[in-house]
């Protein structure tokens, strides 16, 4: 169920500002990519693109084409809406609805779309999906409490079984954490290794060790100078972007050589 | 180096600091704020006891009426709860609704200059409504009148229609008119306020736009719908005018007939009607109705945060 992303020539938009010019890319099934680049460059704008998500932003628009199971996310007739139940999305910051308790949250996405789901099998899906997120054992004693009662990281996982609880085919993550403690910083990064084996997985981070440790492939962004657009400056497997990388600048940022 | 941790008395630390005047001044202000409202409250309770003592010690006979406070008051209260009921009832909805258009469908600027618009209704007195609703209550009768017909099996809308219009049915959609304004603004608030997170985790989840506000934009606005719903019920409760002119006779008693002309009166239009041509224990009645508006707003506002606040740690405010 994960499916190739292409992207073609993709220009993103804010009103009249180039925020990322040009970037063309594949990106693997089954895989982790990276993104990683300095603050500014447009790593979450472009990965907001690839479910259409910066469409919330009044004025956002893209010029080119996104790719996925041989479908132009841009293309006439294409429903965000369908495009961000295939490619779901995990925040910088936990975002748990604080009106629902923890199993509400987990289902608050399978509830979408009119779908109806019986007992047994909400229940069952809400123990595989927080299963999935490596929290069931820490929540399975207190699903009715309200989600905002658990602790940063904890949120956050909980967000992520949200996610996967709709079966997306790709799961973005937002500098999923940067919010967290080194702990569930690691649960979230053990996490990712699993969630590879089912799903394609894009994340930003501005922590190099852990682009390092958990994607297969990595992309740096990078920007010329304020007011000019973010572009992809070198992309390829991490391996050989953190130890042979192609570009200088790619070299600089990486070892920390930076502006 | 020796280690010392005897404190030096000589030393003026840079830890310590005088008073800090802003601090004194301003903690000192909202305290009084704080007990001027008390205050006013006590003050309030004690002018109608004040106003009330005679006919509450007073004969049955003796009050308004002459049948006892009771008799007199009780259908006054249910006039009053009943009208500001219909008027919550068409209120709400449409309050919630315009609001959401403003805060989420309408065009950007659309939106900020419909948004404007409501602001200025909401500072129009209500009365100004109430004018319009009442020149609109004679050609309203047709349209009650269909309604007695296709829904009298409703007991609500059975009986005999009156030909003025001036029926309880009529005060309620004057005064849902008259708070809708004001609703209107503080939902339009209250939605606006959602976070940006929540409504981005909705649709990142795939929701459409109304289930993104179902999901997140009114169970966050819910505390502040009520709130609006309390302000708009204590104008409702304690309009005058517009019921006074548009029911210038009352005393129907217990009547649930919407739409005939046998329609009990509210308390403060009652108030408003007679307090100028009674005297003695006749306008002690009224002072004691006066004290049961009173005590049924309170009621109705504890009871409306009594209702916020059973799920309050689901709220989102944490
Ligand atoms: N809502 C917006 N409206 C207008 N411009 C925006 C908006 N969001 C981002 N931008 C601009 O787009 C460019 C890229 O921003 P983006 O948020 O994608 O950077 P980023 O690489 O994610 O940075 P960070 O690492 O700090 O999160 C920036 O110049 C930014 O100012
Ligand atoms: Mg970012």
């Amino acid at each position: 169920m994960s499916k190739r992303i292409d992207v073609k020539n993709l220009d993103i938009y804010y009103s009249d500002f180039l925020a990322v010019k040009d970037v063309s890319v594949t990106i693997e099934p089954r895989s982790v990519t990276a993104l990683i680049g300095p603050s500014g460059c447009g790593k979450s704008t472009f990965l907001r693109s690839l479910n259409r998500m910066h469409e919330v932003i009044p004025g956002a628009r893209v010029e080119g084409e996104v790719i996925i199971d041989g479908e132009n996310l841009y293309g006439k007739g294409i429903d965000p809406v369908m495009v961000r139940r295939k490619v779901g999305m995990v925040f910088q910051k936990p975002n748990p609805f604080p009106t629902m308790s923890i199993k509400e949250n987990v289902l608050a996405g399978v509830k979408l779309n009119n779908k109806r789901i019986g007992r047994t099998d909400a229940d069952e899906l809400v123990e595989t999906s927080l299963r999935g997120a490596n929290l069931w054992n820490e929540v399975k004693d207190r699903l009715d409490k309200p989600g905002s009662s658990l602790s940063g990281g904890q949120q956050q996982r909980l967000c992520i079984a949200r996610t996967i609880a709709v079966k997306p085919e790709v799961v973005l993550m937002d500098e999923p954490c940067s919010a967290l403690d080194p702990i569930s910083t690691l649960a979230v990064e053990d996490l990712i290794a699993e969630l590879k084996e089912n799903y394609t997985i894009v994340i930003v981070t501005h922590n190099m060790q852990q682009a390092a440790r958990c994607s297969d492939r990595t992309g740096f962004f990078n920007i010329e100078g304020t007011g000019k657009p973010g572009q992809l400056v070198e992309f390829n497997d991490t391996q050989t972007i953190f130890n042979t990388p192609s570009e200088k600048a790619t070299e600089d940022y990486i070892s920390g050589r930076f502006g | 180096m020796s280690t010392t941790t005897a404190v030096d008395p000589t030393k003026t630390s840079s830890l310590r600091s005088g008073r800090r005047f802003g601090d004194a001044i301003f903690s000192a202000l909202s305290h009084s704020a704080g007990i001027v409202i008390l205050l006013v409250l006590i003050g309030v309770t004690f002018f109608l006891f004040w106003g009330a003592k005679d006919a509450l010690v007073a004969d049955g006979s003796e009050v308004r009426g002459g049948a006892g406070l009771i008799a007199y008051i009780g259908p006054l209260i249910f006039g009053t709860l009943l009208s500001s009921i219909i008027a919550l009832l068409i209120a709400v909805p449409l309050s919630i609704g315009i609001a959401l258009f403003i805060s989420h469908y309408a065009p950007r600027r659309l939106a900020s200059g419909l948004g404007y618009v409501v602001d200025l209704l909401a500072a129009v007195p209500s009365i100004i409504f109430g004018l319009w609703g009442m020149q609109i209550a004679g050609s309203a009768v047709p349209s009650f009148e269909f309604l007695n017909e296709y829904l009298g099996f409703i007991p609500l809308f059975s009986g005999t229609v009156t030909t003025t219009g001036r029926t309880m049915l009529m005060i309620g959609i004057v005064l849902a008119i008259m708070i809708l304004p004001i609703m209107t603004a503080v939902n339009r608030e209250v939605f606006l306020q959602t976070p940006r997170l929540h409504e981005e985790a909705s649709l990142a989840l795939g929701a459409t736009r109304w289930e993104m506000i179902r999901q997140t934009v009114i169970p966050f606005g819910k505390s502040g719908v009520v709130s609006g719903a309390m302000l708009g019920l204590g104008r409702a409760l304690g309009e005058t005018m517009a019921v006074a002119i548009i029911l210038s006779a009352s005393g129907g008693g217990y009547s649930w007939e919407l739409l005939s002309a046998n329609t009990p009166g509210t308390i403060a239009g009652d108030i408003a009607l007679n307090f100028p041509e009674s005297f003695g224990v006749e306008r002690s009645t009224l002072f004691v109705s006066g004290l049961a508006l009173f005590v049924v707003t309170f009621l109705v506002n504890m009871f409306a945060r009594w209702i916020i606040s059973r799920r309050s740690e689901f709220s989102g405010a944490n």
